[in-house]
């Protein structure tokens, strides 16, 4: 594939660096993301990456719009109450840039679809909101060798970590399995700054330009944490861990399973 | 004895185990946190066994589910 002289415009910013020219912006046009979760992460990301010329994003979403998802949920506008959060997705990252082609998925992440629709992907956005998903997601992509940007957040705190299956520590590596019942609040109960959730999705979009385009260091081995209040941004140093259930040396975990949702309610919560 | 947490480095006077410091820093949701220790995960039954040295580091990680 070539660019022709619109796309030549349209990503002359990206070409004019030294570091993507055409070369690197063909291969942002010729990469396959998959976003979990068409919410607070995925929506900065999907419209970035969108905006960036990468040729395939795929949605996983089975929502509707909800008046209370519009703090943060970007790429849904007022009018789109209602709708599919995947459709909603679709229509504005067609109407950002034509040249990405968008496969959605209204569904839910479960142990029986997540791996083949993951093993389409070059590579896979984590904008779940609950840990069995996240477990999930990052199970799915240690089984199938699909590189993946694991975020979380909550408050005003959001952390990230890049995962290259089998290279480096995936999020089983530092939490082995989802946290007990009434320990664990949500975005809904605990509340979130709606632009943390735009930072953080933003870092994970970097992330998969950066892993396309071979630049720079990505957070492999490596959790970035931040904080809106303090405004600090922390890198955690990390290992593989050989006791890890699913990429350790004596693996506990060989095929997906749907952990049990275990999210409080808040007037028994510890929290 | 000087630990690093966090980043922060702290002086302590007692010994004690990683749980006993999760106290001491009062930790609200110890399950909500893993725990790393001079460079690995400490598996959760080793909190309580492992005992705190001078020049240790610790990170507190904390389980974040929030995304949509």
């Amino acid at each position: 594939m070539s660019l022709n002289d619109q796309q030549i415009e349209r990503y002359s910013r990206h070409i004019i660096l030294e570091e993507v020219g055409g070369a690197g912006q063909e291969k942002l046009l010729n990469s396959k993301v998959l976003i979990v979760g068409a919410g607070g992460l995925g929506a900065p990301a999907a419209l970035y990456l969108a905006a960036a010329g990468v040729g395939t994003i795929g949605l996983i979403d089975a929502d509707n719009v909800d008046l209370t998802n519009l703090q943060r949920q970007v790429i849904h506008h007022t009018a789109d109450v209602g709708t599919p959060k995947v459709q909603s997705a679709q229509n504005k990252i067609q109407q950002i840039n034509p040249d990405v082609k968008v496969n959605t998925y209204k569904a839910w992440a479960k142990a029986d679809n997540i791996a083949e629709i993951v093993r389409q992907y070059d590579f896979v956005i984590d904008g779940t909101d609950n840990f069995p998903a996240k477990f999930l997601v990052n199970d799915a992509c240690v089984f199938e060798k699909v590189p993946l940007s694991h975020a979380g957040i909550l408050r005003f705190d959001g952390q990230l970590i890049t995962i290259l299956p089998g290279e480096s520590a995936c999020y089983r590596c530092i939490f082995n399995s989802p946290p007990p019942a009434n320990a664990v609040p949500s975005c809904s109960q605990a509340g979130v700054l709606g632009v943390l959730a735009g930072v953080v999705g933003s870092l994970q979009a970097t992330e998969a330009i950066k892993h396309f385009l071979g630049l720079g260091d990505l957070l492999t081995n490596t959790l970035l944490t931040y904080n809106a209040l303090n405004m600090q941004f922390r890198k955690v140093s990390l290992n593989k861990n050989p006791n890890c259930p699913i990429c350790g040396d004596s693996p506990t975990i060989t095929e997906l399973i749907d952990e049990e949702q275990q999210v409080c309610n808040i007037k028994d919560c510890k929290c | 004895m000087k630990l690093t947490i966090n980043g922060e480095e702290k002086q302590f006077e007692n010994q004690m185990t990683v749980s006993q410091l999760l106290t001491v820093e009062q930790v609200k949701m110890p399950d909500m946190v893993s725990v790393e220790y001079n460079g690995q995960i400490l598996k959760r039954p080793d909190f309580d066994t492992t005992n705190l040295k001078d020049d240790d580091k610790i990170e507190f990680l904390y389980f974040m589910g929030g995304g949509r």
